[in-house]
């Protein structure tokens, strides 16, 4: 019951959230100089007169400002996110269209970031003065301060010309076909750089945050306790230590998938990977506005689930949340 | 932070300045960040060639012609030139966003952490907002709706940063403001603002600095992105923008990336040692690790 009563509460901070966000797109809309209407119809897309008036007659741009942010948010709650007026499609289609490579480019770079990341910290925690401790440490510090975006061009360039056995852009192979099975090995196969250069920023924080949180753990007296009972070192580490270790990253998970985004919309750039990111990169080029403030909205919808997907797990691994319902 | 006059005992400030000395690695990033300081502000004087003017052939490889030591990029422009004078940018969207970051963050943290209750829980849901938003979609709009003008650009990276700063600092004034001597302050008569700003923020000020130092570096790796996207301010040459503008020649001509991402790399990097070192140095429990 207490269970359902938090979610309940985290549903409904949730749903100001994104709100929050729409109101927010509707200001942005208003504050920008020009015309709404032309910043509806975007700049560069086919605004004509007759256009224009639609956009007048359709979003009531001659009623006051509370008026038109009643209709706008009613709009956007019944999944209108508007007209791209460059692709000539509904907003919502486009972005429906794109969210497949994006999740699954968010997924692998987590999966990656996690097993790597978790793996590398707790590696040398257990030898925190030993050689390969100091080689994570350096890779986590490298991997902290290289842009995301530079990581994937000098995996470009790498692969690109020396040694070419990973495809360096598109999600698919144009110019052959095949079975299904052909069709998910081909889109693996462009998987890999992109994820791995997402997947790279990430292992090297989590492998920084699962070193220290292992180094306390370590510490802690219910290791000595499980060492005194003279348990084996694995058995130590992987049934009683990671389980806390590990729940710093479940947290940061959590907080840090916004940034995860961001960083996959550079990916995508770099790697001409058809997601939500490219396609708010080309929005931006082609003044596309209705797009790009749809893909804000969305990609907030996904953050909040994201969140609330990290909360539950964060009670599965904890027993002490479960037991106590709190949100710790 | 009491303030010892006596001779015996050093001035916390300078004991901490010898423990930062002695961490070879954070040395290393002041030294980083201190040529990077030089760069910004006597390079442009020093190697005064317009990084927009057209020098030499297209895509010119570094150390083959010596108007061009870095190599040229696309259009045959000087990359050196675009390292020395992008360094304005860098330094300057960095330290504006992070100054705008530390102020918001600082204010509300305080605040929420200070008068807790309901001032707490309408701040933390405002900072939660803030976090989880999608930061580089949100800057791309407001920057692409706006104008792509280093102002608003250091703006938007300053109001989506802020909200880490604001969890530190509401922790910290949570832990300090039940400690003895801000009680005592406070009965002897001190008023908010003064437990504020004279007692409790200078206790709370080495995790902040320490904070600052990164929140510096992820503002100049958020701002390269932006202008690697084209949502830079097209007049001023920034290292992004050199790295954005060429890369559809990236397989032939390496160098025009890996240079000004090398750039981007060391100052991030110098900023992160600089952090770590703080942290050692403010930190009087790891002081003698």
């Amino acid at each position: 019951m207490q269970l359902l009563a938090n979610l309940g509460g985290r549903l409904l901070s949730a749903l100001v959230l994104i709100g929050c966000v729409i109101v927010f797109n509707f200001l942005l809309i208003n504050i920008a100089p020009g015309d709404p209407a032309t910043v509806i119809a975007g700049e560069m897309g086919g605004a004509s007169q007759e256009v224009l008036a639609q956009i007048r007659a359709a979003y009531g741009l001659d009623q006051p400002m509370l008026v038109r942010l009643g209709t706008y948010v009613m709009r956007i709650a019944t999944g209108d996110l508007g007209y791209s007026y460059y692709y000539n499609d509904p907003v919502a289609d486009l972005i429906l269209s794109r969210l497949g490579p994006t999740l699954l480019l968010l997924t692998t770079g987590l999966g990656i970031a996690i097993l790597l990341g978790v793996w590398l910290g707790v590696l040398s925690a257990l030898r925190p003065n030993s050689p390969f401790s100091h080689l994570v440490t350096v890779f986590s510090l490298i991997g902290y301060s290289a842009p995301v975006f530079w990581t994937g061009l000098l995996l470009i360039i790498l692969f690109g010309s020396a040694w070419p056995i990973f495809p360096i852009g598109g999600i698919r192979d144009v110019t052959q076909s095949g079975g299904p099975l052909f069709h998910v090995f081909d889109v693996a196969h462009h998987l890999v750089l992109p994820a791995l250069t997402l997947g790279a920023v990430y292992t090297a924080q989590y492998a920084r945050l699962c070193r220290a949180s292992m180094l306390e753990v370590l510490k802690s007296d219910y290791v000595r306790t499980a060492r005194a009972k003279g348990l084996r070192t694995r058995v130590i580490v992987g049934k009683h230590a990671l389980r806390n270790a590990i729940l710093p990253v479940v947290t940061i998970i959590g907080l840090q998938i916004g940034q995860m985004l961001s960083g996959a919309v550079l990916v995508e750039t770099v790697f001409n990977w058809p997601g939500l990111g490219t396609l708010a990169f080309e929005s931006v080029l082609r003044r596309d506005y209705p797009t790009l403030l749809g893909i804000l909205v969305c990609s907030t919808v996904l953050v909040v689930v994201v969140n609330m997907l990290t909360e539950l797990a964060y009670r599965l691994i904890d027993p002490r949340i479960r037991a106590a319902g709190g949100a710790g | 932070m009491s303030d010892s006059r006596s001779p015996e005992v050093p001035s916390p400030l300078r004991e901490a300045w010898a423990a930062f000395l002695r961490n070879r690695a954070g040395v290393f990033g002041l030294a980083i960040i201190a040529a990077l300081i030089f760069l910004a502000l006597f390079g442009p004087l020093i190697y005064p060639v317009d990084p927009f003017e057209i020098v030499a052939a297209p895509l010119t490889p570094p150390a083959e012609n010596a108007r061009v030591p870095f190599g040229s990029d696309y259009l045959g422009r000087d990359i050196l030139s675009g390292i020395v004078h992008g360094a304005r940018v860098t330094l300057f969207v960095g330290g504006a966003a992070a100054a705008m970051t530390v102020v918001i963050g600082v204010l509300v943290g305080a605040a929420a952490g200070y008068w807790g209750g309901r001032t707490d829980r309408f701040l933390m849901r405002m900072t939660e907002f803030f976090q989880v938003l999608p930061a580089l979609l949100f800057a791309m709009a407001l920057v692409t709706l706006l104008s792509p003008s280093i102002p608003i650009i250091a703006t938007a990276i300053g109001v989506v940063s802020w909200p880490a700063m604001a969890r530190l600092t509401r922790a910290e004034f949570l832990r300090i403001k039940s400690q003895n001597y801000v009680t005592a302050a406070r009965s002897s008569g001190a008023g908010d603002l003064y437990l504020i700003t004279r007692v409790i923020l200078p206790n709370a000020a080495a995790p902040l600095i320490v904070s600052t130092a990164l929140v510096v570096g992820m503002a100049i790796l958020f701002e390269a992105g932006l202008s690697f996207l084209g949502l830079g301010d097209a007049n001023v040459m920034s290292w992004g923008l050199i790295i954005g503008s060429n890369r559809d020649y990236v397989i032939d001509a390496w160098w025009t990336v890996t240079i000004p991402g090398l750039a981007i790399f060391f100052t991030v990097l110098g900023l992160s040692l600089i952090g770590d070192g703080l942290n050692d140095a403010l930190n009087p429990n790891l002081r003698e690790r």
